[in-house]
């Protein structure tokens, strides 16, 4: 395990001094500065309103649930990019570059590498996305006094999804080429995301195999199934026709995703780990 | 070297890649504290033969073992040193940075003191906070070399290590290798230069196509030339003459009347000896 925490050292101190995670941090930095700045004007252009006509809307609920399920997406979204350019040339890439080399022929063997590398990218992925979760959090209870349902679930389902993507992004490292692993690791994001969006127009439709489809695609990339446990963590608490609009919500759809999804979700970062080991170990460099 | 186990051993190991067929029921023995040049044209196998042996690389069939452990497992890595052809190291870490990193990846316990020592036997002493990225290409080898030879491998294995170096380069690698030798240490030196592998390699091995095609030692493999005699009438030369037979040809000319004004040896060089193994193969 020393050897792990050795190599993941070794990435982390590549990430701050390529400056990677200084540019993250100002360009995050830019985001909540820009998210403050519409939840101040979005909590303030609804003081002196009343919500609904013949339905009774909270106002100030949909506000803070729609901005902060826009910040959880947001979050998902730079921490999944975090993810990819952190890992996408760890294997091929790398050892195309000569860099990774002369770390094989150490005595460490190709697993403890690819481990250390995925402690280093689920390290630093992790805390970003829970840090700028929280932030938003914080700037949305300062603009509208509001306060999500839970914290725990959105902000854990963040950091685990990132997991996910990490270690799918090693898998895809060792099979293809930095650029070609860059698009394809995109792209099953982006199929997350598209599998959430249908779901939530068959929820809307009442279409049952769209919701069943969109259901099992969330499962098999489970960083989707827990951003949609995340986002209906956050909103659970709002009732009425305010919850219902909220639980829609425009970026994926809430779901309240059983609890077997925390065991797949780490299962399957294992199995996918396993599986990019594997391939490793069996890549003439 | 009886009784002592080599440092590096291959016995008829072949690598397919595909169709292709890289290297072909190879054997090779590299002894402890023996220094062996491997030679053949770009394409030859040479790289895959030493990639093999540390392990990057996986056989078609065939084993090779270093230090009496299966290659590429992690008792012959932890005896290997290895230099690649083409590597890098992050541009962003310092050469004492690189170092400490492979000492700790080659549980290592040498610490400072094995730092400063091989920064100063490849000629970089006072640079070990030179980053990386500052670095000529000829540092970065020198850096390179220093890396492989940390934790005191039984077998270095050197790929090109040579290309991008200065004389000067040279000559303190070449000083290296000696120095290897005296420790026991088995060295295989892959490369081009002929010259470099004819001053200091106690044997030669010269591939093609994947398959070995001479070895021996250098001044075996090197034909004789004759030899040359300088008289008033100009240079002759007795191509089937060899060193034994000049002080019986200069008594016989001087006890013709002919003036001497010197003689020389001609031996074929290295060069000669592998464009025959290898060009000559393919006429």
């Amino acid at each position: 395990m020393s050897d792990a925490l050795t190599i993941a050292a070794h990435a982390l101190r590549e990430a701050v001094r390529r400056r990677v995670l200084l540019v993250v941090g100002l360009l995050t930095a830019a985001f909540l500065g820009l998210y403050a700045l519409a939840a101040f004007e979005a909590f303030d252009s609804l003081e002196g309103t009343t919500g609904g006509g013949f339905v009774p809307i909270d106002e100030q609920a949909l506000a803070g649930g729609t901005l902060l399920g826009l910040a959880m997406f947001v979050a998902l979204f730079l921490g999944v990019v975090l993810a990819i350019f952190l890992t996408l040339g760890a294997v091929r890439g790398d050892a195309e570059r000569g860099l990774l080399q002369p770390l094989v022929v150490r005595p460490v063997g190709r697993t403890t590498l690819l481990v250390g590398r995925l402690l280093a990218a689920s390290a630093v992925c992790a805390v970003y996305v829970v840090a700028v979760f929280l932030a938003a959090v914080l700037i949305t209870q300062a603009a509208g006094d509001f306060t999500p349902g839970s914290l725990l679930v959105p902000a854990a389902g963040l950091a685990l999804g990132v997991v996910t993507v990490v270690a799918i992004s090693l898998l895809g490292s060792t099979l293809l080429g930095t650029t070609a692993n860059g698009i394809a690791i995109f792209m099953v994001f982006a199929t997350g995301l598209a599998a959430g969006l249908l779901g939530q127009i068959g929820e809307a439709l009442d279409v049952d195999d769209l919701t069943t489809a969109s259901s099992i695609v969330s499962w098999l990339v489970p960083f989707e199934a827990l951003y949609q446990n995340g986002l209906h963590a956050l909103t659970a608490d709002i009732g009425g026709a305010t919850g219902v609009i909220v639980q829609l919500g425009p970026l994926g759809g809430a779901d309240d995703v059983s609890g077997a999804i925390w065991i797949w979700a780490i299962a399957w970062s294992a199995i996918v780990t396993a599986l990019a080991a594997l391939a490793f170990s069996r890549r003439d460099l | 070297m009886a009784g002592m186990t080599s440092a590096l051993s291959a016995r008829g190991l072949s690598k397919r890649y595909g169709s292709t067929t890289a290297l072909s029921a190879v054997d090779l023995e590299v002894g402890a504290g023996e220094l062996v040049g491997l030679l053949g044209p770009n394409g030859a196998g040479k790289s895959t033969l030493v990639k093999i042996a540390c392990g990057l690389v996986r056989p078609s069939g065939g084993t090779a073992e270093v230090a009496g452990a299966a290659a590429g497992s992690r008792a012959a890595r932890a005896a290997t040193g290895y230099l690649a052809e083409l590597f890098r190291f992050p541009g962003w870490s310092s050469a004492e940075e690189v170092l400490a990193l492979h000492q700790r990846l080659a549980r290592s316990a040498g610490g400072a003191s094995e730092r400063g020592e091989l920064l100063e036997r490849v000629g970089l002493a006072g640079e070990g906070g030179r980053r990386v990225e500052t670095m000529s290409k000829g540092m970065q080898q020198r850096l390179g070399i220093a890396q492989a030879l940390i934790g005191a491998p039984r077998l270095v294995l050197l790929d090109e290590p040579t290309s991008a170096l200065d004389p000067g380069g040279r000559r303190t690698v070449r000083d290296l290798l000696l120095g290897l030798r005296e420790r026991g240490v088995g060295v295989l030196l892959n490369s081009h230069l002929l010259s470099e592998i004819e001053l200091v390699c106690d044997r030669v091995v010269i591939i093609d196509g994947g398959r070995v095609v001479t070895e021996g030692r250098p001044q075996d493999l090197t034909a004789p030339g004759g030899v040359e005699i300088e008289t008033a009438e100009g240079v002759r030369h007795l191509p089937d003459a060899g060193r034994e037979d000049v002080p019986r040809i200069v008594r016989e000319l001087v006890a013709a009347g002919t003036e001497v004004y010197g003689v020389r040896v001609v031996s074929g060089t290295l060069e000669d000896a592998y464009l025959e193994a290898v060009v000559g193969r393919d006429r």
